[in-house]
């Protein structure tokens, strides 16, 4: 992770590094029912891309393929070239974070500690260094502590580090957790809703955020019902409908395409009588919310 | 009420020398009556403890010897003590010792100590009735302290609580901090050699009276809260004085094996629920066949040991006994644990408890009929030697000082290294990147695995872990116990270990050590309720999870896990984190 140490890149588009996360032809099936069809996805570095879609769409199912939560029945997902392993930990230590939808904080730990959970995929000290506490461990455990704080500071939280993470106010246990994400050094965070229940002023907070640590080097995929907060926010959207991608391309391009309009105003919602593309696969917007 | 209860609004009563008959009244509106109080209480600790001086019984053989005017002894001490105690707190309320008052609930501590003086009359009157065939028998000295302690009671229910300070700010200075340790050490220590050398059932019940009284006291004064502060900011002081407690404790008991046996079947027990402590309180996993590990060490301490019964031929010195005794052991928490820990917490809790008893039946049947002949079945390994380290024969009584130290004395010592091993390795990993992962495993199994946390690998190796500290403690204590059967490894033995962790306190060690000492003290003093000592142990459990699941010392963090919905506590702990990390700082 390069929060503080790596240039910012340019924030345009135009100028996004290499790709990070390549995902072809995901498909996952779920008995007989597809939640999501022969989705592409690319995401690059330095690039904000953000998921949309009505409810039910597979935006949370293909949101556990790409983090190792399931393994797609059909296609394969890389990052940085690598197939990521079916497994949420060893993604995380591949170099992929994600927060929550709703928040899964550990509430009875202090803020600095949370953070510190996040850095355990970057430590080493086993049960010998732990128990002897030689110099290697008292450094680790400095060095863990210090990037903790310093991590908490860089999305504002920096005098809350000895406060129980349970009394802390909603938005800034959204934060915690995005600080907790980071910790584990990730290429690429993924973002579960993470202006959902947050007031106008924390939403704007929100996307400053997510700004800075896209200016830090990382890239970021966002999944999101705000469609301001979107379309202010990323570079790409990916609209996704019943599973399969409806469109994908600008902010500009998805808003005024007349088919993401259709499918939010007519037949979104879990709303079945009104169907925009008939083309579409019927019965498949079943997704395992979890 | 003088000008010191500010928060007094019912200031018409002052002057009022209304008497105690209208008690809930006086609940009711403070400011009436509340000017008696406080010389009621002071007539209370007068009339208790010149109760004492006086003979509380006509016969000489109940409780002790009661019945000498002027020679107050036995369970008339503690009545002094709780009198004296009632005293301090009242002058605390108002008086000399008011500055103390200005931090302390002063009338909270009266009230429960009055409430408890008043229990321990009333027990000790009975008893006094009961043994010697009527209350006739209770001479006036009983009578007069029972008057004093409803004095004292009725005093405590009518003080007001002054309006004080948390004690958690105060600021104290370290002098004064590490006294407070040193008192508290030694009145831990006087009062398990006294508890210990208690000979009769009903007085052992007495003095547990009086302890819980001032405990419970010293609890809702705000005392502990401070204890608890200055527990944190001397660790090193308390460990210390901790350890010379345990070590200064056998030369108290003039070399009475008697003694000494309960003292290492308590440290033995103490050992092995903190290897247990490990894995369910840090880790959070439900073993119910941690006894089994216990009894794999010991079994391998027996096998390997000079005992003529002992069948393997190999005769390693004992330290690599231990060595071989805890790896057998943590092989086995391997085996079981490597398919079982992938499911979650019931499924492992059904395994394990198959698992003691498989290994109970295992070693009843290796016995050359079914088996190879390892353990000679139910007969066991009998007659193993004491240990021997460089020419120190564990069996033979050594002096020490002019003081005498009898064979259990010397095996209480190497226990308590094995203890403070465990201590040692228990305090470093909850402290470390590994306790950290455990505790975000107990919170949020999922999101720990999510954030990079090898939650499969830290549940194994707090398993294997903890089976390699019990098997560690099981080959002592196959010398300590001399022959090693299985029926001692039955489940309820699980059972009471689980058990001692859940009274004392998940997580803590202290809370640990305390719910052993309780779980294996009391059925050695309580033998005339032994027939209900189940229904008992059940019933107070069951007590426990309804009003103080977190155990009687709390580690913070379970409470709050415990109490999920209550925030005024969770404030408070936040608090008293805030407070610890700015002393640390």
């Amino acid at each position: 992770m390069t929060v503080t140490d790596t240039p910012p890149p340019p924030a345009t588009p135009s100028t996004v590094g290499a790709p990070i996360l390549e995902a072809r032809g995901v498909t996952m099936r779920f008995g007989g029912l597809t939640a999501v069809k022969d989705v592409d996805m690319t995401v690059n570095e330095g690039e904000i891309v953000g998921l949309i879609g009505p409810n039910g769409a597979g935006k949370t199912t293909f949101f556990n393929c790409l983090t190792g939560l399931y393994k797609p029945t059909e296609g394969v997902v890389t990052l940085s070239g690598q197939v990521i392993p079916p497994k949420p930990r060893a993604v995380v230590v591949a170099g992929m974070a994600r927060t929550f939808q709703n928040i899964r904080l550990f509430a009875n730990m202090t803020a600095l500690e949370n953070v510190m959970v996040g850095r355990y995929c970057r430590t080493s000290s086993m049960a010998l260094t732990s128990i002897l506490r030689g110099p290697k461990f008292r450094r680790e455990e400095a060095a863990t502590r210090a990037r903790a704080q310093e991590l908490l500071e860089f999305v504002g939280l920096g005098d809350s580090a000895e406060n129980l993470a349970r009394n802390m106010p909603y938005g800034d246990q959204r934060r915690l957790e995005i600080a907790r994400a980071l910790a584990t050094d990730p290429k690429l965070i993924l973002l579960d809703e993470p202006t959902a229940g947050m007031n106008p002023q924390e939403t704007k907070q929100a996307s400053d955020l997510i700004f800075r640590i896209r200016d830090s080097g990382l890239a970021v995929v966002v999944i999101e019902h705000d469609m301001r907060f979107i379309f202010n926010l990323c570079d790409r959207v990916l609209c996704l409908v019943r599973g399969e991608v409806l469109v994908q391309g600008s902010p500009g391009e998805v808003q005024s395409d007349p088919r993401v309009i259709e499918a939010y105003i007519g037949g979104g919602d879990d709303d079945e009588d009104d169907d925009p593309t008939p083309s579409l696969d019927a019965g498949t917007t079943q997704e395992e919310q979890q | 009420m003088s000008t010191s209860t500010p928060d007094l609004t019912h200031g018409a009563g002052h002057g009022d020398h209304d008497d105690h008959v209208t008690v809930p009244l006086l609940e009711r509106f403070p400011g009436r009556g509340s000017a008696a109080a406080w010389p009621l209480g002071l007539v209370g600790v007068l009339l208790l403890v010149g109760g004492t001086f006086l003979s509380w019984s006509y016969t000489g053989d109940v409780l002790g010897d009661l019945s000498i005017n002027f020679y107050p002894g036995g369970v008339q001490i503690c009545m002094i003590v709780l009198g004296l105690v009632a005293l301090a707190f009242l002058l605390a309320h108002r008086g000399p010792l008011s500055r103390l008052g200005d931090w302390l609930d002063s009338a909270a501590a009266v009230r429960n100590l009055g409430l408890g003086a008043v229990a321990y009359m009333a027990v000790a009157i009975g008893v006094i009735a009961y043994e010697s065939g009527g209350l006739i028998n209770v001479n006036p000295g009983g009578w007069v302290s029972l008057v004093g302690a409803l004095l004292l009671a009725a005093s405590g229910l009518m003080l007001v609580s002054r309006q004080h300070k948390d004690p958690l700010f105060a600021k104290t200075t370290s002098w004064l901090e590490i006294c407070a340790i040193i008192v508290l050490m030694a009145l831990v220590l006087f009062g398990a050699a006294y508890a210990l050398g208690i000979g009769d059932g009903a007085s052992f019940v007495l003095f547990l009276m009086f302890v819980a009284a001032a405990a419970t006291a010293l609890a809702k004064s705000g005392v502990f809260t401070w204890i608890g502060l200055i527990a944190q900011k001397n660790r090193p002081v308390l460990m210390l004085g901790a350890f010379a407690v345990a070590f200064l404790f056998p030369f108290t008991q003039g070399g009475s094996d008697e003694n000494m046996s309960i003292a290492t079947q308590v440290l033995i027990f103490a050992a092995t629920a903190l290897g247990l402590n490990i894995v369910v309180g840090l880790a959070g996993l439900l073993d119910l066949g941690y006894i089994a590990f216990l009894g794999a060490g010991a079994y391998v301490g027996a096998v390997l040991s000079n005992s003529a019964f002992a069948t393997i031929g190999w005769k390693p010195p004992f330290l690599v006994v231990v060595l071989v005794g805890a790896i057998f052991s943590s092989i086995l928490g391997l085996i079981i644990g490597s398919p079982t820990l992938r499911v979650s917490g019931d499924y492992l809790a059904i395994v394990t408890l198959a698992f003691g008893e498989i290994f109970r039946f295992t070693m009843g049947n290796l016995d050359g009929n079914n088996g190879p002949d390892l353990t000679n079945g139910p007969n066991g390994v009998p007659a193993i030697p004491d240990l021997n380290f460089f020419g120190f024969d564990f069996g033979q009584p050594h002096n020490v000082a002019g003081i005498t130290l009898g064979r259990f004395a010397n095996y209480y010592f190497l226990l308590l290294v094995i203890a403070a091993i465990i201590i040692f390795v228990f305090v470093r990993l909850n402290n470390s990147r590994i306790g950290r992962g455990w505790v975000a495993i107990r919170e949020d199994e999922k999101a720990a695995e999510a954030m990079g946390v090898n939650v499969f690998g830290l549940k194994l190796f707090a398993f294997a872990g903890g089976a390699f500290l019990a098997g560690m403690a099981g080959t002592v204590k196959a010398h300590h116990d001399v022959s090693v059967t299985p029926d001692q490894y039955i489940f309820l033995e699980s059972a009471f270990l689980l058990a001692a962790i859940v009274l004392g306190g998940m997580g803590t060690v202290a809370g640990v050590l305390v719910g052993a000492t309780i779980l294996k003290l009391l059925p050695e003093k309580l033998r005339f309720i032994a027939d209900y000592r189940l229904l008992i142990f059940g019933l107070v459990l069951v007590l426990m999870m309804r009003f103080r699941p977190e155990g009687i010392i709390a580690n913070q963090r379970r409470k709050l896990e415990f109490h999920e919905d209550d925030e005024d506590l969770a404030e408070r702990i936040e608090e008293v984190h805030l407070e610890e990390a700015e002393a640390k700082a």
